[in-house]
């Protein structure tokens, strides 16, 4: 029972094919995510496939030049440059020499082409390699039999192929016989310590679009004849249109029309400013339909889910009842967290330019496949008229998982019958959200002669409930009675996945939750920790999802990176570790008391997630997701009164800015274990750390999110920003 | 509509929009500098920072009639070739990670390093914290500040 194994099987047949290019060259494509499917299909008829069945390309022009197309969307988690280092290390290519390019675009023949739940890379690992791989022994092939020799004897370098009397061919020189040779089968990978890409940094590859101002993103997509619509929706949750009055709106010079569809107003302009503000003249008025819900209410029912007995078990131990029978202590604490918006900086938006005979669409979007199926089916046209172009992300965090800006682009267009962008302003991002279901824990333990004997975890959330993974982690397994209940409330606001989902908020509780178990039970709270670890060290149970070995690692390369126990006066600190992507994380906060207001200085963060293919990326990453979960934790706060969102803009929603950020001193774990996820696991610890540091700091435990919560603790107002 | 006249990135330009749209969406939708982004539309997020005769404005909060006249400068025209030191800090340290926030980083640092070309920590600090990077790319935004002022000093 360790880390689950993340190699993947595939048939190499099934998803590459070469060709020679009509300007020269060999291109190869292959379907990564076809490849990716545990158990792929056996090799299918190679003559049926087309270039619409793949995904992502290689190809070498004659002259050795090489471009790499990058299959997966990119929000800003890197994988537009980690993705093709893969191959160009298998390959053995020069990484100066590479191209990349983001990846076909028109998404609807694959599946899995998703940003999402950290894994791009973790399921892209083995592929990549693999194509690489092959792709460099088909090149070397063709040298070969140019030459009369074995391929064997050949070695590569850089794009170069060298035989044993000391002959050499660039890849460019042999592209053309390596295009009309079979592909092979078993091609040999790399040993991990030849690597010579991996595993060194690489600059993002957009960089020098992005400092220059590029149009890259969404927002920044136009075509000849474009319109902007700018869409007003029900000011509420529960609310339905009723009638509205759009004389004063279609006066404005510049609106193009009104449209209504389903419970949404759109206003279509010749720019976006007009848009937008011809919108707020319109005089809608709108009726309750369903409740409309306020987050006393949602306070009041979470916690009376708590106090009830409608559970669904997701996973049961031994016997929890037994245990705080049997207990001479029961702690038992409740953890609450609000809703949160994901504030992505680029408000969300799309193009859709529906016509008789194709529906193009274009835009930031995490899942482009799904995206297209669902136009798709309520436009009721076959999936072979819609063609959808992926562009950069102004950020993601989840959000953009969900098309629903993207569907209500194609219903507009295919109202007006033009080309048209749909684009959010802020209070429509921050008020029509998918947000973060506020979520409350509750945990007890049982401890009987000085030992943890149960734990009871239960979870009353809105809408949905964690998924069936998270039960098997920490401390699942370390304690014999170990069980965990959650429970739903249904409500109209609509909620979704927001960066680490679940555990986003579930890490803050239940290391704040160990903390105090080790202050009850007057141990060290490191000790703790690694003495539950020593449970579940050869545990047959292969549910269980974490590696007790690795995890004890990362602990311990906290304690030593933070000086733990060693701090200098005055400086408190906090330690959590924590499991999810399949990464292990050890964070360690300091906090000091400056004007008798604690302040976070500096937080220290070991990750294990095997392998690191890009340190420069995955150290940006790294510090983002800490700094992500710090500000959250701090100053995340979203509140509804019947049904509307009490902050639409910055004024009123806090995001955490420079002055505010700690230091973050990140260490990777160095082994080499196939990657694992990397754009989440960094944040959840954070609010934990930070929580526990603070207790130290000040005798003052934390139970709720945002910190904000506290004012004794967090007196410092937002700064006035001068714009 | 009335019109308006200005520079932009030294080049003349002249504009015929409602007199209270805001340069940002003049820039953006009419002049075709998309490099420029909207993030809040009231001046609290910094993303579409430009520079108005060389000092950082908040673009979306800007009116045309405030512009008239004046010489307005875009991350398009920070340099021809993104060799400004701001733009090569940036570059060298590997700042962004979604990027879309990053034009109007460099467009406050670098109006910032001309008026204070060796800040201390705490002054870099006050002068980006009126620009949000939702990826909370901060410690590299900092160094990028750190190392362009060494390269413009």
């Amino acid at each position: 029972m360790t880390t689950k194994d993340t190699t993947i099987t595939f048939s190499r047949r099934a998803f590459m094919r070469t060709s020679s290019l009509a300007g020269g060259g060999l291109i190869i494509g292959f379907n990564l995510f076809q490849a990716c499917k545990p158990k792929a299909a056996a090799p299918i008829d190679l003559a049926s496939l087309n270039y619409n069945d793949f995904n992502a390309f290689i190809k070498i022009a004659d002259n050795g030049a090489v471009t790499i197309f990058s299959p997966n969307p990119e929000i800003g988690q890197g994988v537009k440059t980690s993705m093709p280092m893969i191959i160009a290390e298998e390959l053995d290519v020069a990484w100066s020499n590479v191209h990349v390019e983001q990846g076909i675009l028109d998404t609807h023949n694959y599946t899995r082409q998703v940003a999402g739940g950290s894994q791009s890379i973790r399921f892209g690992w083995e592929p990549l390699r693999q194509t690489g791989a092959t792709a460099r022994q088909m090149l070397v092939n063709a040298a070969a039999a140019r030459w009369g020799v074995d391929p064997s004897e050949c070695t590569t370098n850089e794009g170069v192929i060298t035989n044993a009397a000391g002959e050499s061919l660039g890849y460019g020189e042999v592209v053309k016989e390596a295009a009309a040779m079979e592909v092979p089968d078993n091609v040999k990978l790399k040993a991990i310590k030849d690597f010579k890409i991996i595993g060194k940094d690489a600059a993002n590859v957009d960089i020098d679009e992005i400092i220059t101002g590029k149009p890259l993103f969404g927002s920044d997509y136009k075509t000849p004849g474009m319109v902007y619509a700018s869409v007003m929706r029900p000011p509420a949750f529960g609310q339905k249109l009723e009638s509205f009055d759009d004389t004063e709106t279609r006066s404005v010079p510049g609106v193009i029309d009104v449209l209504k569809f389903g419970e949404k107003i759109a206003v279509l302009a010749n720019d976006t400013w007009t848009a937008m503000k011809a919108k707020e003249l319109l005089k809608a008025t709108w009726k309750a339909d369903t409740t409309l819900e306020s987050t006393e209410d949602h306070d009041t029912i979470l916690l009376g889910l708590l106090d009830g007995n409608k559970f669904e078990t997701l996973r049961a131990d031994g016997n929890v009842k037994k245990a705080f029978a049997e207990a001479d202590k029961i702690l038992e604490r409740t953890y609450e967290s609000p809703f949160l918006p994901h504030n992505c900086l680029e408000p969300m938006n799309f193009y859709a330019d529906v016509t008789e005979e194709k529906v193009h669409l274009a835009g930031p979007i995490q899942t482009p496949e799904r995206t297209a199926m669902m136009i798709a089916e309520m436009l009721d046209r076959d999936m072979n008229q819609v063609h959808l172009e992926m562009t950069r992300m102004g950020g993601g965090f989840g959000r953009r998982l969900y098309g629903d800006f993207a569907m209500e682009a194609a219903e507009i267009s295919n109202l007006a019958r033009k080309p048209i962008k749909v684009i959010f302003s802020r209070e429509d991002d921050m008020a029509d959200g998918i947000y973060r279901p506020a979520i409350k824990y509750r945990i007890k333990a049982a401890i009987k002669d000085g030992k943890v004997t149960g734990y009871h975890l239960k979870e009353a959330a809105i809408n949905s409930n964690m998924y069936g993974l998270i039960p098997n982690f920490f401390p699942a397994g370390a304690i014999e009675n170990y069980q965990v209940d959650v429970a739903k409330y249904n409500s109209n606001i609509t909620t979704g996945a927001w960066r680490a989902p679940y555990t986003n908020f579930l890490a803050f509780a239940e290391q704040s939750f160990f903390d105090e178990l080790a202050e009850t039970l007057e141990t060290d709270k490191v000790q703790l920790r690694l003495d539950l670890l020593q449970n579940v060290k050869g545990s047959k149970d292969d549910r269980i999802q974490y590696s007790p070995e690795r995890m004890e690692k990362v602990i311990k390369m906290a304690v030593d990176k933070s000086g733990w126990g060693k701090q200098p006066e005055g400086v408190f600190q906090g330690f959590v570790n924590y499991y999810c992507h399949n990464s292990h994380v050890a964070e360690v906060a300091n906090v000091v008391v400056e004007d008798g207001t604690p302040v976070v200085k500096k937080i220290t963060c070991v990750v294990d997630c095997g392998i690191v293919v890009n340190p420069l990326g995955a150290m940006n990453q790294a510090e983002g997701g800490v700094i992500d979960g710090v500000g959250h934790a701090m100053f995340g706060d979203f509140a509804f009164k019947d049904g509307e969102p009490q902050a639409k803009n910055f004024d009123k929603y806090r995001l955490i800015r420079m002055s505010e950020a700690p230091e973050v001193d990140v260490h990777f774990m160095k082994n080499e274990f196939s990657p694992t996820g990397l754009g989440e696991p960094t944040l959840p610890p954070a609010g934990g750390a930070i929580a526990n540091a603070m207790k130290a700091a000040t005798g003052k435990r934390l139970y709720k999110q945002p910190f904000t919560k506290y004012p004794e603790l967090m007196s410092v107002p937002q700064k006035e920003i001068i714009g | 509509m009335p019109t308006y006249q200005f520079k932009v990135n030294g080049e003349s330009r002249t504009v015929d929009v409602s007199e209270d749209m805001p340069l940002l969406w003049v820039l953006r939708d009419h002049l075709d500098l998309a490099g420029t982004k909207y993030g809040c539309g009231i001046a609290l997020c910094g993303s579409c920072t430009v520079h108005l005769d060389g000092i950082a404005v908040r673009s979306c909060a800007l009116t045309m009639s405030m512009v008239e006249g004046k010489s307005i400068t875009t991350i398009e025209g920070l340099s021809k070739d993104g060799s400004h030191p701001v733009q090569e800090a940036w570059k060298e340290i590997d700042v962004p990670q979604c990027g879309y926030c990053q034009a109007g980083q460099i467009m406050t640092a670098s109006a910032f390093l001309e008026k204070n070309p060796n800040p201390n920590a705490e002054e870099i600090k006050e002068a980006m914290d009126g620009n949000i990077c939702r990826c909370a790319s901060y410690s590299r935004i900092f160094k990028a500040v750190e190392l362009a002022s060494t390269k413009m000093a």
